[in-house]
């Protein structure tokens, strides 16, 4: 039987239990209900249409998925145990190679045999794997009706069907958020580990605190002091996404909230907040090559022109610049909220005392509304220090310190990409080296958006 | 309605509504209201819930500027001088016509700089001596100050609700405004500090022109002189507080009087 089949089969069977348990559990509860006492019928007669059709699908599906996964190895021993595998090689390699080949002629993906003996397995192939195809239909055919079955028996007025749904489908929910806490344990703990392996060949404090970044010469033999050092990383991280881009974002993000939450009119800021809000939704591979191919040559232009050394057509300028308009709608958003958060009477109080709107602004609301503007800054930080592709495309490779903003610098979103691109040897200290800095990264990003996330619902309380 | 039903004959009225009337948008809040405060008398507004009390109160510094849907007809004047005119600055205004809210609202600062707040906008005082001079006259008409003395820079949102209500009394003295406008001032205090407050506003009287509203008539009858009943928009009757409430000459105002609805 083939698995649409199958599939099929038990999609009606679920159904049909369904059906059938609602019609005994809508009958048996009519009996009751003549008995005249409200309390004899507990559940509704659809939770018991579920429960019977829950019994009915889940074992038979929790088998198939089990079978699905040990039947191949009962496949592989019935066809090593027929006569025709005696002549198999011995050694595992060609073994498996020839059984493959046979399976796959066996099952219709390859049309002929380059090995001979191959040919003679596909017989004892196709035999092995209809024999425990159908055994495995039959075997969840069977646990559907048991399953069905016992459910079935189970229907009753008084029976609490709908207790027993509703733990179903907390638990199924609780698996599905589980799944992404376990997901982000794996990735922490994987990250842990191979930053581990990394700093048991290069000295924490090497890494942390050295000025030298040239991986290449350590992975070229030249060994890996002084090769590791990832301050001018932090160091281009920070120009970049917490210098430029926020002196670009703070303020205009802070005046475009400040003219949208107190001077425009209703409409203006109907359509405004959200074609605002849009810029978020560019992808940022697009801010990217308008970054390298737009904004970095117009800047490079500009620094020969008025007489900057050493700029170049790759720089922090033209990376931050693009990356601060990116983050605006963060940073206005954030500070939108909790300027609109500041209580009406605090505005009322100030303008009764006949100071004007922007002295107002000035003097009352921004000061109430700065907890959470810096709570947004913060955030918006984090996020920027995390971006990848506008810095990957615009920002360079060269591991300058340097403070010169039309200088190419690089990050260290830019340098985990470089060493994880293209073949790599997992055991070298320059493929490793990523998974340190991303360790770095995860740490910095965690405490800021730990701090942003304190401040802000501190700051939420004092007017709640 | 064209005149009030009891006017007053005030001889020289601080400021004077004629056949004012007030729109949310198409909604009439307002029905033509025309009252004269004077600047010797504390007068109290009345009233059952919604009857546009507090509305007119707030056309009297032009409050309502901030409601984007509201509109308000007819003329008011501030010592004869129109304050919905074009001329008219609403900042002078503000600043001549002081208001108190209903919630306590302090701002967010050291209870000095609530006070030096009106005062530094305006460019009242300058030096550092100066200011210290007007926040302690402020804070002391509003009997706040040998509570607060020693701890100035402590916030304004730490005292208690109705320590917090005279310091925004006191923030509104701090401009020497002429009428000084009370939106429910004691509505969320509890009877201690009501008794304050009013004690407060018997000692301000005569300073400044006081227009206070209130749910509460006992408090009405306790601290106005002159006492106006709003209902449903329009001004019922507006006489010497002892007159309203011994002997009303309205059925409207009996009613509300003896609590027949409310």
């Amino acid at each position: 039987m083939t698995g649409p089949a199958l599939f099929l089969l038990l999609a009606g069977l679920g159904a049909i239990a369904w059906v059938s348990a609602r019609a005994r559990a809508l009958r048996l509860q009519t009996v009751a209900r003549e008995t005249g006492r409200r309390d004899a019928v507990h559940s509704l007669p659809g939770y018991h249409g579920w429960y019977v059709a829950l019994w009915t699908l889940a074992p038979a599906v929790l088998f198939l998925a089990v079978w699905a996964n040990i039947a191949p190895g009962l496949v592989t021993q019935a066809v090593l145990a027929d006569p025709a595998a005696q002549s198999l090689p011995m050694d595992d390699f060609s073994r498996s190679a020839i059984l493959g080949e046979a399976r796959s002629i066996a099952t219709g993906a390859q049309a002929g045999a380059f090995n001979p003996l191959a040919q003679g397995l596909v017989e004892p192939y196709r035999a092995a794997i209809s024999k425990y195809g159908v055994a495995g239909a039959v075997l969840a055919i069977v646990l559907a009706f048991a399953g069905g079955a016992y459910a079935f028996t189970r229907v009753r007025p008084d029976f609490r069907a709908r207790t027993r749904v509703e733990r179903l489908v907390m638990a199924t929910l609780l698996i599905a958020s589980l799944l992404a806490i376990v997901t982000t344990v794996g990735i922490v703990a994987s990250l842990l580990w191979e930053s581990f392996r990394f700093f048991s060949m290069v000295n924490p404090l090497d890494f942390l605190f050295g000025t030298k970044w040239s991986p290449q010469s350590a992975a070229m033999g030249y060994g890996n002091e002084d090769a590791f050092g990832a301050v001018p990383l932090f160091w281009g991280t920070i120009f970049i996404g917490a210098i430029i881009a926020m002196v670009v974002a703070i303020p205009l993000g802070l005046m475009s909230a400040i003219y949208l939450t107190q001077y425009a009119k209703p409409v203006v800021r109907k359509w405004m907040k959200p074609t605002l809000e849009m810029l978020a939704g560019v992808p940022t591979v697009v801010y990217g090559y308008f970054a390298a191919l737009t904004i970095a040559p117009a800047l490079r232009d500009f620094a020969v022109m008025i007489g900057i050394h050493g700029a170049s057509s790759e720089s922090a300028l033209a990376a931050g610049l693009v990356m601060g308009v990116m983050i605006i709608p963060f940073v206005s958003s954030m500070a939108d909220d909790s300027i609109a958060a500041v209580p009406q009477s605090m505005r009322d109080g100030s303008l009764a005392m006949g100071a004007t709107t922007s002295e107002t602004i000035r003097k009352v609301l921004i000061p109430a509304a700065l907890p959470g503007v810096v709570g947004g800054v913060l955030l918006a930080v984090s996020r920027a220090i995390g971006e990848t592709m506008i810095v990957v495309m615009a920002a360079g490779l060269a591991a300058n310190l340097t403070l010169n903003p039309f200088a190419s610098v690089t990050t260290v979103t830019t340098q985990i990409v470089q060493l994880l691109t293209g073949d790599q040897e997992f055991d070298s200290a320059k493929t490793l080296a990523a998974f340190a800095l991303g360790l770095v990264l995860f740490v910095v990003t965690l405490l800021l958006n730990i701090v942003a996330l304190r401040v802000v619902k501190k700051y939420r309380e004092a007017y709640e | 309605m064209t005149e009030p039903t009891n006017p007053l004959a005030i001889a020289n009225p601080k400021m004077s509504a004629r056949d004012v009337k007030v729109f949310y948008g198409a909604k009439q809040a307002i029905k033509g209201v025309s009252i004269d405060v004077d600047m010797d008398n504390v007068t109290a507004f009345i009233g059952p819930s919604g009857c546009g009390k507090s509305t007119f109160l707030r056309t009297l510094n032009r409050m309502n500027d901030t409601v984007a849907s509201a509109r308000v007809e007819g003329t008011i004047t501030l010592d004869g001088e129109d304050i919905y005119s074009p001329s008219m600055d609403v900042v002078q205004l503000r600043a001549r016509v002081g208001m108190v809210f209903q919630k306590p609202n302090p701002f967010p600062k050291s209870i000095y700089e609530n006070i030096a707040y009106g005062p530094r906008i305006h460019g009242l005082a300058h030096a550092k001596a100066d200011l210290d001079v007007v926040v302690e006259k402020s804070l002391r008409r509003a009997g706040l100050w040998d509570e607060v003395k020693d701890r100035l820079h402590d916030s304004g949102t730490a005292l208690s609700g109705g320590q917090q209500q005279r310091l925004c009394i006191g923030r509104a003295i701090a401009v020497e405004p002429e009428v000084i406008l009370m939106d429910e001032p004691c509505s969320a205090l509890d009877p201690i500090a009501t008794a304050k407050i009013e004690e407060l506003i018997h000692e301000l009287r005569g300073r400044y022109a006081i227009v206070i509203v209130t749910h509460n008539m006992q408090q009405a009858a306790r601290v106005s002189q002159r006492t106006a009943f709003f209902h449903l928009g329009d001004l019922v009757e507006y006489g010497v507080t002892g007159d309203i409430f011994t002997n009303p000459t309205q059925e409207r105002t009996k009613d509300y009087i003896t609590g027949r609805y409310g």
